[in-house]
Parts: C-alpha cells; sequence; structure tokens
C-alpha cells in the first residue's frame, strides 16, 4: 500500500460521501484529482480539491479538521475502508499521499455508527462520546494551591499504564472500524486511566457503571473481541484495558449489589 | 442496581454472561468427549458408563436442566447482543468492507453457532430421544450384559452381570451411515473453530486476558481446539475406516 518515498507527482480518483444535512440521502461522488505532490498530506489534498470546487462554483466537501498534527481528535474520515486511512498509530492528518499508487481509486467515508449521525459529508457528530464522559469521566479533586507535587506516590508502571489510557484523543476511530461500532475502547481508556490512580479511586465503582449505562443507553454495539479497534486507534491504546474495564465492571456490580451499607439517618434535613 | 439484573440488562453483563455460560458448555464437552472416548476400549467400559449416568437418576436431570439454561442463555445473549450490534451500525454501511486483524473465528461465530445448534438437535434425536435412526436406537438393540464391573474414579457404579442398553453397537452402527459421520465431522469441525474465538474470548470478557500472557493462551486455545477435534473426528473416523466395529451377538441380530 506504501508507496516509495518519490517526489513524482500522483493522479488518484477520490470517491467521497457528499450528504448535505443530517436528514438529507447522501451519494458517492467521484473527483479526479491531478498532479498531486505525493508528499502533501491527505487533507492538503482535500484542501486542494475543494479549491478547484470553490473556483467552479460548487460546494466543498465537509471534513473536520482541527490541529493536523495528530493530537486533537478532530479529523475523522474513514479512508478505503480504515478509520483514519493506511497506517499504524496514526490520524487521517498524519496520512500521506504516498501512501497511494498512481491511479488509484480512494473511498473516504464519514464514521459509521449510529450515536454518530453525520451533519454533513465527511463531518459527524461525535458528542455521544462527551455524554459518556459526562455520565464519570472525572474526579473529585480538592480545589485551592497546587498540592505538593510528590505527595501522593504512584508506581510508576501504574503511572505508565495510566498514561497510555490518557492518550486516548476521542477521535472515535474504535467506534467505527468495530464490526459491532462498540465503543469499549473509548470507554476502557476513559475507566483505566482514572482507575489506575489513586485520585480516582473514590468514584471507581460508580464511574465504571455509569459510563457503561451510558454507553448502552446512546446505542454503541457490544464488544465481541475483534480487536478492530485498537489496530485502528491512531494512539496504539490496546484492548487490555477492555479487559481491565470488563474485571472493573464486575467488581462494582458484585459491590453495589451486596456490600454493606451504613444505616446511619440523618442530615438532609 | 440489582446484581443479576445488572448482568441480564448492560452490555458487559450479557457478554460476562456468554463467557460463563460458555465455559460451563465448554467443560460438558471436554467431559462428553472423555467419556465417549471409551468407545475405543471393550464395550463393557462406554455401556458401563451410560449406565452409571442413568443410574444418577435426579442428579441427571440437574446436570441436563444447568447445561439447558447456559445453552438458553448462551443463545438468547447472543441473539440480544447480534441485534444490538446490527443497530449500531446506523442507517448506510460502509461502502468499503475492511478488516484489520479480526481472525475468521472471531467473524464467524453466529454462522458456526447456527451449525452446531442443529448439530446438537440431531445429536439429541440421534442418541438420546431415539427421533433419528431409530432401528439402531439402543431401545431397539437387544441388551448388553456387563462382562466385567464397571468402576467411576475407582467406585464400582455397575455390577457385573447387569444387563445395560448397548450404547456401544448404537453408537458405531450410527455412525456407519456415511452422512451422519460426515455432518458430525463438519460440525465438530465448527464447534472447534467456534471455541477458538470462544475460548479466547472468555479470558477477556472476565478480564482476566492481557497482552503480556495472550499469545500463550492463544496458543493454548489453538491446542485445546486441535485436539478435541481430533478427538472428535476419532470416532466416526474409525467406525467408517471399519477399525471400530459392533462386537456383540446383538449387534448381529439388530443388522439382520
Amino acid at each position: 500500500m506504501v508507496a516509495e518515498n518519490t517526489s513524482s507527482p500522483i493522479s488518484i480518483t477520490l470517491r467521497v460521501w457528499r450528504q448535505a444535512g443530517p436528514k438529507q440521502p447522501g451519494k458517492f461522488v467521484d473527483y479526479q484529482s491531478a498532479n498531486l505532490n505525493p508528499n502533501m498530506s491527505f487533507l492538503e489534498m482535500l484542501d486542494v480539491v475543494n479549491d478547484e470546487l470553490t473556483t467552479k462554483g460548487e460546494e466543498p466537501i465537509a471534513f473536520a479538521h482541527d490541529c493536523r498534527e495528530g493530537i486533537c481528535g478532530t479529523c475523522s474520515a474513514t479512508i478505503n475502508g480504515k478509520p483514519h486511512g493506511p497506517g499504524v498509530g496514526i490520524a487521517t492528518c498524519q496520512v500521506y499521499m504516498r501512501s497511494f499508487r498512481d491511479g488509484d481509486i480512494v473511498t473516504v467515508e464519514p464514521f459509521r455508527a449510529r450515536p454518530f449521525p453525520v451533519i454533513k459529508d465527511l463531518i459527524t457528530d461525535r458528542s455521544a462520546f462527551d455524554q459518556i464522559q459526562q455520565a464519570g469521566g472525572f474526579i473529585t479533586a480538592r480545589a485551592g494551591s497546587a498540592p505538593d507535587a510528590n505527595a501522593t506516590p504512584i508506581p510508576k508502571g501504574d503511572a505508565d499504564l495510566a498514561m497510555d489510557a490518557a492518550t486516548c484523543i476521542g477521535c472515535g476511530a474504535c467506534v467505527a472500524a468495530c464490526k459491532n461500532a462498540s465503543a469499549m475502547l473509548f470507554v476502557a481508556a476513559k475507566v483505566s486511566h482514572l482507575g489506575l490512580l489513586p485520585q480516582g479511586q473514590a468514584e471507581r465503582d460508580r464511574r465504571v457503571l455509569s459510563m457503561v449505562q451510558k454507553m448502552d443507553e446512546l446505542g454503541f454495539g457490544n464488544c465481541t473481541n475483534f480487536y478492530e479497534c485498537s489496530a485502528a486507534c491512531p494512539k496504539l491504546i490496546s484492548h487490555d484495558f477492555i479487559a481491565r474495564m470488563n474485571r472493573d465492571y464486575l467488581k462494582a456490580v458484585i459491590r453495589s449489589g451486596l456490600s454493606p451499607e451504613s444505616v446511619s439517618v440523618g442530615g438532609s434535613a | 442496581m440489582n446484581f443479576v439484573g445488572s448482568l441480564f440488562r448492560s452490555s458487559i453483563g450479557r457478554k460476562i454472561l456468554m463467557a460463563i455460560t460458555g465455559l460451563i458448555l465448554i467443560g460438558f464437552v471436554i467431559g462428553h468427549l472423555v467419556g465417549n472416548l471409551q468407545v475405543f476400549q471393550d464395550p463393557d467400559h462406554i455401556n458401563g458408563y451410560a449406565q452409571f449416568l442413568r443410574q444418577l437418576g435426579p442428579l441427571l436431570w440437574v446436570a441436563r436442566i444447568v447445561l439447558l439454561v447456559c445453552v438458553v442463555i448462551h443463545i438468547w445473549a447472543a441473539t440480544v447482543l447480534t441485534l444490538e450490534n446490527k443497530a449500531a451500525r446506523g442507517p448506510e454501511p460502509y461502502a468499503v468492507k475492511h478488516t484489520i486483524r479480526a481472525t475468521l473465528a472471531s467473524r464467524t461465530m453466529r454462522l458456526t453457532g447456527y451449525v452446531v445448534l442443529a448439530f446438537v438437535l440431531y445429536h439429541l434425536a440421534h442418541f438420546t430421544w431415539g427421533a433419528a435412526q431409530k432401528d439402531t436406537f439402543k431401545d431397539n438393540l437387544k441388551h448388553y450384559t456387563m462382562q466385567h464391573e464397571y468402576r467411576f474414579a475407582g467406585f464400582p457404579v455397575v455390577n457385573a452381570g447387569t444387563e445395560v442398553d448397548d450404547v456401544h453397537s448404537m453408537v458405531i452402527l450410527g455412525f456407519q451411515n456415511a452422512v451422519v459421520s460426515g455432518f458430525y465431522i463438519v460440525a465438530v469441525g465448527l464447534l472447534s473453530f467456534h471455541l477458538l474465538h470462544g475460548f479466547d474470548s472468555m479470558f477477556q470478557t472476565l478480564g482476566v486476558r492481557s497482552s503480556r500472557w495472550s499469545a500463550g493462551l492463544r496458543t493454548v486455545a489453538l491446542a485445546f481446539c486441535l485436539v478435541y477435534f481430533v478427538g472428535n473426528l476419532a470416532i466416526p473416523g474409525a467406525v467408517l475406516l471399519g477399525k471400530l466395529q459392533p462386537r456383540t451377538a446383538s449387534v448381529a441380530a439388530a443388522q439382520r
């Protein structure tokens, strides 16, 4: 798939999903894009195509993008069936045209999932992830002056593992790549990065229960252990976190149902 | 939230039910195979074993009900989860279908599951209910007289001289039908394939799998499935090749 590093220009046929709005029917439209510098990024190629469309008085292709350096999680196209296109551990903005061969037909679709409705063309509404975060992806922290740097000891291994989970940029590629449109990798990353740290312990059970409940409510699918999610993840977050979340969930369910509760009454006047 | 309710209502809960019922069913198929491989020994063994299982009486029914409940929950959870998965993709499917690394076994779980279900029903009709291949069903074969006592886990459970069903002949006569044996071999092959993903998945769902030992787990799953398939293949294979012959006089009578 990945071409030799070259400077000879290439031409491709771009087959893009065009959809004017959320309720409008969509369809694929082919655009010839000739004389492309192979070292331009995929999004720059879309910019070039959009320039040409604008000049011709046509509607440019709407696509989501922001930082263009793989850290914001905004860009989101599915290129030739793979979210974020060819390559491993990168976002769409980090795909270069040298990954394609001269004469290729490149199919570009939005991320497909019921909880990610299409807004326009390649742009989807991924606010379902925000709702899952709001359900429990936070900690209760002491406000005020900054705490002493080493006041809370954290084993290096735990800190590193928590950081691996925290690299999630919330792009939604896991959902898009999953054959079942499951959000388990995203939720697992968010549950684990706080659950691994001492600061996250107070809400640990409540967090996993609430976030999973919200994920289910929003209509995401269920994990069947295909591990497509972690392969498509631009941060290569491991599906080991899904196992960790399953374990956390089972423990939380047992504790919430069976562990003793205080019988003290009072307050809440 | 109620503990049992969470297992039945939530996505992860249903997956945990899939894993636990799958674990029980894997345990059953291992025991079932080990019991059946006694067909290669003297007819006293498998016939005594079958008689021993019958003698369990109510305990046998407890086991049967547990297995039936497991099968029902396993199929129910699979159905509910699959319908949700289909709905979750949304109104428009991908135009380009691309698989990065999902294994063939994992992507065919539903199809292999259908074949296994059809096989289990035929298998019960064949050897338990006597609805299929009636003329070689144990009720229609002459009783077998135990030559020696049968011991289970060191305890004598069936005495010598007891008149028992001739399961040994039933199995061999049943598998002499090449179509039945062929279906059986294909079905256990697909069951082994189903277990290849199921065995591995169970550890992930129950939250004990990690990439530090997942390669080893994968190897163990593959070895288990191969051994399980070869063990199951051995019985109809040996019958078809004529290596296993019915050995009692009752059979000669039945064949006439």
